[in-house]
């Protein structure tokens, strides 16, 4: 079957005048179908890196809630309102001395309540207090295991005989931090799996003569990225969806909204991630170069996307950053669609982004690609 | 007859290394033309070029008399010297997948059989010995009828039994009237199979022609060899051109049966005579002064 997509990559000297217009402008579906069955057989008989894209996040998931049923973070953060902007004005706030000056508190501005509690809710912040309330009242997520240790330093911090705070539950149904982290484990798979799987796994072929052997073929540049593309989304998407399944037995995952809405984030962040990889592995036959170059892409990616914690209360340039990369915002949509019941409608604008520079980054690593060099 | 491939002034410079400069060749249709020459001579790199695999910094590349096009893929088939292939899968879907690249392919089974993979249809390629994996190569290579096949050192690696399927192979795709190009640096091979030779060096063809002919022209005689004592004659009475190399002497003839002839009427002891007719190696050692090998 044959579609003309653009013009892709062939084979060199110019066409004659008297040449039929084919196979340069053409995109084959038979060869990318043939390249993505190849791919994805070699993959499932890797026994090796098959079974650690499984393992690797389930350990994750169950190492994380065995910690966070124990052990304590060296920050918490505190979400104060009323406050304005990015302003906090503790001097003028009912709260105790030793607690606006612990060490371990970051103070995060919050505009209401209403605000502050969505926050808590999605384990933005850990406690959350009103700076002018008499009776001292704070709230707390009770699934948060920071959550508790911060309310006792804040309970500790009033002297003895002082009123006692009033507490606050917030209300509906609550987040879990194993429902926070759960998306973000499996982006951060997906994106080691995306950047690893197609960025050094091509940089490989290509050191070792594997591009060279499919170059003497009529297979064109396009095909083969593409092809290369979906075998790797078609793994994630698997890889995914039984990693989800074993932590949802496990741990019993909410998710409010949609599970097609999720799979769909999760299909268009991959898709991305993917893209990315072909530029990064678009040329160059140095692994440890490329190595160097994905670590110095993922790792930021991994701490400023909210993948662990949220970046509530960071400074605003780390915020900015974060949002130029992807996996921020398949996390943002992946968790309204999870703790708040997100429609296509809440989210399109993530969607789309992702879907854009898909297309993007697809067309730079076509153009910039080289089977040889 | 019609050339199926002519090269015009064909240059690849790498930074400041020329690796090709201005080469020019014809190849006919149906007959097996070798670039011989030793490592670094330059000859794959010409290959590689000629295939599309790498961009000449010059020259021009005919195919059937015209610039190669998006056809040129589907009617060539390539085995080359350094590659490699999908690891976790068996000779069989490698073939099958290449198979599948490509318009027209050719009958699996026929491949399989005469590329002698029959029994190694489900053994996967990262389990393939050197000369298994050459054969199947060999087999990608002729997976879609190519009318013009690339081999670049096809035997490197292979023994001698192998070896002599490969070649016999070759001749088999001879007989059917395909076009063979190849590299070697093996001059027995070339001699063997090759119908037409450039012998490259440094970048450069420095003589071209069928094999009996380059030997004709740059070392056309042949060498009796006899040990001094054998000789009780003045030696400026032969007729021939001597030369004496420790307790040898080495005598030059057109023509070793005259020749002969003509050293048992003088009543010379041929006992311990030993005769070297020149080849290729000859030829290379006579314009560049080395061996092949150096």
């Amino acid at each position: 079957m044959y579609f003309s997509i653009s013009p892709a990559k062939g084979c060199g000297n110019d066409v004659p005048a008297d040449e039929p217009f084919h196979n340069d402008y053409i995109m084959n579906l038979k060869r990318i179908w043939t390249i993505f069955q190849a791919r994805n057989a070699e993959f499932f008989r890797d026994r090796a890196a098959f079974g650690w894209n499984f393992a690797f996040p389930f350990l994750i998931i169950v190492g994380f809630g065995l910690i966070f049923n124990g052990r304590e973070f060296k920050q918490f953060k505190v979400g104060v309102f009323p406050s304005t902007e990015q302003i906090i004005h503790l001097a003028d706030s009912t709260l105790p001395q030793a607690f606006q000056q612990d060490r371990h508190i970051i103070f995060v501005p919050i505009a209401d309540r209403s605000d502050g509690e969505k926050k808590l809710n999605h384990h933005k912040i850990d406690l959350l207090v009103d700076a002018h309330s008499s009776t001292h009242a704070y709230w707390i997520n009770d699934s948060s295991p920071n959550g508790s240790i911060a309310e006792r330093i804040f309970l500790a911090s009033f002297m003895a005989g002082h009123q006692i705070p009033e507490k606050g539950i917030i209300h509906g149904l609550q987040i879990r931090y194993i429902d926070w982290l759960l998306p973000g484990i499996v982006a951060m798979n997906m994106m080691f799996s995306a950047l690893w799987g197609v960025g050094y796994v091509i940089v490989r072929y290509r050191k070792n003569g594997t591009l060279k052997r499919l170059k003497a073929t009529p297979l064109t540049a396009l095909e083969y990225l593409t092809a290369q593309m979906f075998s790797r989304i078609f793994l994630l998407m698997f890889t995914i969806c039984i990693v989800w399944l074993g932590a949802d037995l496990i741990f019993h995952i909410q998710v409010r909204g949609s599970y097609i809405l999720l799979l769909l984030i999760f299909f268009l962040g991959g898709l991305n991630l993917c893209a990315i990889g072909l530029i990064l592995a678009a040329r160059g036959t140095s692994e440890e170069f490329t190595s160097g170059i994905l670590n110095f892409i993922s790792w930021p990616m991994m701490f400023l996307s909210e993948v662990w914690f949220s970046l509530e209360g960071s400074s605003p340039w780390v915020q900015t950053l974060s949002r130029f990369f992807p996996l921020t915002h398949v996390l943002k949509a992946a968790r309204s669609v999870m703790s708040d019941g997100a429609t296509f409608a809440d989210i399109r604008w993530e969607c789309g982004l992702l879907l854009v520079s898909t297309l993007i980054c697809l067309s730079i690593a076509a153009l910039l690609f080289s089977w040889n060099e | 007859m019609q050339p199926i491939l002519e090269v015009k002034n064909l240059r690849k410079c790498f930074s400041a290394l020329q690796a090709v400069q201005d080469i020019s060749f014809r190849v006919t249709t149906g007959t097996c033309f070798g670039l011989l020459g030793p490592n670094g001579a330059g000859k794959t790199t010409t290959l590689e070029i000629i295939e599309d695999i790498i961009e000449p910094t010059s020259g021009e590349i005919l195919y059937k008399g015209h610039p190669r096009s998006s056809s040129f893929r589907e009617e060539i088939g390539i085995q080359f010297q350094h590659t490699s292939l999908l690891n976790f899968l068996t000779v069989e879907e490698t073939l099958r997948t290449f198979a599948k690249l490509f318009r027209e392919p050719a009958d699996l089974e026929e491949i399989i059989v005469r590329c002698d993979l029959t029994g190694l249809r489900k053994q996967r390629n990262n389990r393939l010995s050197g000369g298994q994996t050459q054969r199947l190569m060999l087999a990608l290579a002729l997976i879609n009828r190519p009318h013009l096949i690339f081999l670049d050192e096809p035997s490197t690696g292979l023994d001698p039994q192998s070896r002599r399927n490969l070649w016999n192979i070759v001749k088999g795709l001879k007989d059917e009237g395909k076009t063979l190009i190849l590299t070697t640096h093996s001059m027995e091979e070339a001699q063997h199979l090759c119908d037409e030779i450039a012998i490259m060096d440094q970048g450069t063809i420095i003589a071209k022609g069928s094999p009996d002919e380059l030997i004709r022209a740059h070392c056309g005689l042949i060498s009796i060899i006899l040990p001094r004592s054998a000789c009780k004659v003045d030696l400026k009475t032969l007729p021939f051109a001597i030369q004496q190399q420790g307790d040898e002497l080495i005598i030059l003839t057109p023509e070793i049966h005259a020749g002969l002839k003509k050293l048992m009427d003088l009543g010379i002891d041929l006992q311990d005579v030993s005769i070297h007719s020149p080849n290729l190696e000859d030829v290379f050692l006579h314009l560049t002064g080395k061996r092949l090998r150096e």
